[in-house]
């Protein structure tokens, strides 16, 4: 195959847009869509204070590469879960991109904080560990957000993180998450930070692309608790349908966003926790709920890493 | 040529495209991608018996 644009050989073929591109011009071809999304969708404006929740995986930290390069200058947050190597390993690719981009990054420690990973804690809280990981991710990560001042929080979510959620969402008729998937989520003044979502037209083929022939060092293995996780049985059931209908995923995607246009979500009353402040519908959240059940009363905090690498500062609040 | 897959190394003698390969290995172009000699290379690239070649995952849940 010959690239569509220079006519040299091809490094990848993108079937959904019926063209092959060498890897140079499919660089470009990837920033542009999502500098053209954060346009569209005014995911994030001149006066915004981004920052890039990260993982170590090839989204999270592409989309940190990408929004540094377009000239969005944006730190990073990363919740560390205490799973051992794989936390440590993660962790190890995000000091090296962050080096790389010469940005900040802050992390919340669990096992420093809780003193049990997060496997130990989900089983305190009678949960599964994602949804666990979902609860605390979604609060430490706000709270960053919230005490430094970032009011757009950015995450590596693409069109395939998408398209099965929808999908899951569609079968069991989830109609409360059902007309949410949207490239942004609107945050609450001095409670909540605007969330958006730059890869939200981007495929995981094309990110783990991206990454591969940009050299982001990304962590390849999978949550070692993610392993049974129903978005795996999602995608894998899309990308069935796309080996042989190209294009589904996108027009899955793109015919939803079209359709939520007019539908007007069901709005519940929301409030904010007597404790912190994070919109909860009960007097007290999730969160502070977990904290008292271990006993923490000031030792939530928050390592920051500077883009030299040392710790700068330990906040405790 | 040598393949990289999952952590495992398989030894292959005959000379294909890649699509044969991952046919071979069961695998779909939507959910690997493959690297030869450090290199991304599409499906109707022909393999050589001294290339190295790695099987990339691309799907991650969660």
């Amino acid at each position: 195959m010959k690239c569509r644009v220079c006519g040299q050989d091809a490094h990848i073929s993108l079937r959904s847009y019926n063209t092959a591109l060498c890897s140079q011009d499919f660089i470009s071809f990837l920033e542009k869509r999502v500098f053209d999304t954060i346009q569209k969708y005014n995911l994030i404006g001149n006066n915004d204070t981004p920052i890039v929740a990260v993982s170590g995986g090839k989204d999270s930290l592409s989309v940190w590469h990408i929004l540094n390069k377009l000239g969005y200058k944006a730190d990073g947050v990363y919740v560390d879960l205490g799973i051992g190597e794989y936390s440590q390993e993660s962790l190890a690719k995000i000091k090296k991109t962050a080096e790389g981009l010469q940005r900040k990054f802050f992390v919340f420690p669990i096992r420093k904080i809780f003193e049990k990973g997060i496997d130990e804690i989900a089983k305190v809280m009678r949960r599964v560990p994602c949804s666990a990981c979902g609860m605390i991710k979604r609060y430490a990560i706000n709270k960053v957000c919230m005490d430094n001042g970032y009011n757009v929080l950015i995450t590596g979510h693409n069109l395939d993180d998408e398209a099965a959620a929808l999908l899951g969402n569609l079968l069991y008729w989830k109609e409360e998450y059902l007309w949410k998937k949207s490239p942004f989520l609107d945050g609450h003044e001095g409670h909540l930070s605007r969330k958006v979502k730059p890869l939200f037209l981007c495929s995981e083929r094309e990110m783990a692309a991206y990454a591969l022939i940009s050299g982001i060092d990304y962590i390849h293995d999978e949550c070692p608790f993610s392993i049974n996780a129903k978005s795996l049985t999602y995608k894998n059931i899309l990308n069935n349908l796309e080996e042989t209908s190209p294009g589904t995923k996108l027009q899955f995607i793109k015919g939803y966003l079209k359709t939520i246009k007019g539908i007007e979500e069901k709005k519940r009353d929301i409030s904010y926790c007597t404790t912190c402040g994070y919109p909860c519908y009960g007097g007290t959240c999730s969160m502070c709920r977990l904290l008292h059940r271990f006993h923490i009363k000031d030792r939530i905090g928050f390592e920051e890493w500077g883009s030299n690498l040392d710790i700068t500062q330990k906040m405790m609040t | 040529m040598k393949i990289e897959l999952d952590g495992h190394t398989y030894e292959i003698e005959k000379s294909m495209e890649v699509s044969r390969l991952l046919k071979q290995f069961s695998l779909s172009r939507e959910t690997h991608l493959v690297i030869v000699n450090d290199r991304l290379v599409t499906e109707d690239y022909r393999l050589g018996r001294d290339d190295r070649v790695k099987l990339i995952r691309v799907v991650s849940g969660g």
